[in-house]
C-alpha cells in the first residue's frame, strides 16, 4: 500500500470508525441484547487503532508476520468472546465485514479523482479484510468447538451417578453408549462408591442403553467382575426383550451374571439376599 | 433383484461419527418400519461393523441405503476401510476368535444379526463389508 494511502487512512481514523459504527448500528442483526453500543465502540476503536498503525508495511497481506500479531489477536479475541455470548457467524462476520465497508467508502471519498490508484488500493484493502475475515472465523468456530467439548465433558460427568437405593445396595443406571472412557467412569465411580458404603449389592440398570454389542457386553461383564472382587454382587437390569434377543443371536454368554428385566425385580432380589422383606403395614386401628 | 432407493455415504473418523451414523441408520430403519427387534439388530451390527472398523482401521466410509426386493424393503450397509486387512477370513469369522482383547464374537455375531452378509478383505488394502437386514425378516 503507497505511503499516500497509508497517511490518508491515519487522518481519517476518526472518519472511519465512525463510517463502521453507522454500519454496524444500522445493521438488523445488531444485538443490543448481548453487547451495549459502547461496548460495541470501544472494541471497534480498539481494533482501528491496531489496524490503521499496521498499514505502513510492505508486509501488509501476509498475516503470519510479526507485525499482524496485535491486530490477530485482538480480532480473535473479540471472536473467541463473541462465541460464547452466543452470537451467530453472521452476526460476527458483519463486525468485520462493515468494517471493510467503511474502509472503502472513505477511500473512495478521498481518492475519487484517480480512479486507477483507487482501484488497485481497494483491491489491496479487500484482500487484507478478506484474510481478516478467515481469521475471525477460524477463531469463532474454535471457541464454538471448546464449548461442545465443554459439553461433552460435563455430559460424561452427569451422565453416571451412583445411588444409594436402599442401606447396602447401589443402583446404577447407565443412559447412551457404553464404550471404552464411560466403562472407566462407571467402574471407578461404582467401586468408590462400594468401598464408602460398604455395599454388598450393585445394580447397574442398562434401560438406557440402545444397544448390546460385544464391546458393551465385555465391559458390562468386566465390571460385574471388578465388584466381585471387591466382594459386592452385581445384578444387572433393564435388559429389553429386543436386546435380550440380539444377545442370544450374537453368542454372548451372560449367564455367569445375574440379570432382570427391571430394576424393581433387581431390587426385589437384592432384598430377598439380603434376608429384607418390605410389607405393607396392616391399617386396623387398635383401640 | 435388489433395487437401492436411497443412498447416504457417511464418513467416520471419530468417536462422535459412531454416534451420527448410529443414528442414521435408526432413522432409515424406523422409515422403512422395521419392527423393533429387527432394528435393535441391525443396530447392534452396525455398531459391532463399525467399531471393528474403528479400532483395527482409524475410520472408514459407510454407507446406508434403503433396498428393496420385491414387497420387502431393507437397510444395506457397506462398511469399506483402508485398514490392514484381514488375511484369514475364515478364522475371523469362527467365534472366539480375536487378534485384539474382545470377546471375539463382532463378525461371526454379527453374521448371526443379519439377513444377508459379505466380507472382502485384502491384506494392506482393506476390508469391505456389506449386510442387508430386511425390515420383517
Amino acid at each position: 500500500m503507497s505511503q499516500k494511502t497509508y497517511q490518508l487512512l491515519k487522518n481519517k481514523k476518526k472518519n472511519i470508525l465512525e463510517l463502521w459504527m453507522k454500519n454496524q448500528l444500522a445493521d438488523e442483526g445488531l444485538r443490543e441484547d448481548l453487547i451495549s453500543n459502547d461496548e460495541l465502540r470501544s472494541q471497534s476503536e480498539e481494533l482501528i487503532t491496531a489496524l490503521v498503525s499496521n498499514l505502513s508495511g510492505d508486509n501488509f497481506t501476509n498475516l503470519d508476520s510479526d507485525e499482524w500479531s496485535p491486530v490477530i489477536e485482538i480480532l480473535g479475541g473479540i471472536a473467541i468472546t463473541r462465541a460464547r455470548q452466543g452470537f451467530s457467524p453472521r452476526e460476527t462476520g458483519n463486525f468485520v465485514f462493515s468494517l471493510k465497508e467503511a474502509l472503502l467508502e472513505v477511500l473512495q471519498q478521498e481518492i475519487s479523482d484517480d480512479p486507477k490508484t483507487l482501484f488497485t488500493e481497494s483491491l489491496k484493502i479487500n484482500r487484507m479484510m478478506d484474510s481478516l475475515s478467515v481469521v475471525t472465523f477460524e477463531t469463532f468456530i474454535k471457541g464454538r468447538e471448546e464449548v461442545i467439548l465443554r459439553q461433552t465433558d460435563e455430559i460424561t460427568e452427569i451422565s453416571t451417578p451412583v445411588i444409594r437405593v436402599w442401606d447396602g445396595i447401589l443402583a446404577l443406571p447407565i443412559i447412551g453408549t457404553l464404550d471404552s472412557a464411560r466403562t472407566q467412569i462407571v467402574m471407578e465411580n461404582l467401586l468408590q462408591e462400594i468401598v464408602e458404603t460398604g455395599s454388598s449389592i450393585a445394580i447397574l440398570d442398562i434401560s438406557g442403553v440402545p444397544a448390546v454389542d460385544s464391546l458393551v457386553a465385555q465391559h458390562l461383564i468386566k465390571t460385574v467382575s471388578a465388584t466381585r472382587l471387591m466382594g459386592a454382587e452385581c445384578i444387572i437390569s433393564g435388559i429389553r426383550p429386543e436386546i435380550a434377543q440380539t444377545v442370544v443371536h450374537l453368542g454372548i454368554d451372560l449367564s455367569n451374571i445375574i440379570t432382570k428385566a427391571t430394576l424393581a425385580s433387581a431390587l426385589a432380589y437384592s432384598f430377598k439376599v439380603m434376608r429384607l422383606e418390605v410389607k405393607k403395614i396392616s391399617t386396623v386401628t387398635k383401640f | 433383484m435388489t433395487l437401492s432407493l436411497s443412498k447416504d455415504t457417511i464418513q467416520i473418523l471419530k468417536e462422535q461419527d459412531v454416534v451420527f451414523l448410529k443414528n442414521r441408520v435408526k432413522e432409515t430403519a424406523v422409515k422403512i418400519k422395521m419392527g423393533l427387534v429387527n432394528q435393535t439388530r441391525l443396530l447392534t451390527a452396525c455398531s459391532e461393523l463399525v467399531r471393528n472398523m474403528m479400532r483395527y482401521a482409524d475410520g472408514g466410509v459407510c454407507i446406508i441405503e434403503v433396498v428393496s426386493a420385491g414387497r420387502n424393503n431393507g437397510v444395506r450397509l457397506t462398511f469399506s476401510d483402508k485398514g490392514p486387512g484381514i488375511p484369514d477370513i475364515a478364522a475371523a469369522m469362527r467365534d472366539g476368535f480375536s487378534t485384539g482383547k474382545s470377546l471375539g464374537l463382532g463378525l461371526p455375531g454379527t453374521r448371526r444379526l443379519v439377513n444377508e452378509f459379505d466380507i472382502k478383505s485384502k491384506v494392506g488394502e482393506g476390508t469391505v463389508v456389506t449386510i442387508v437386514k430386511w425390515a420383517n425378516g
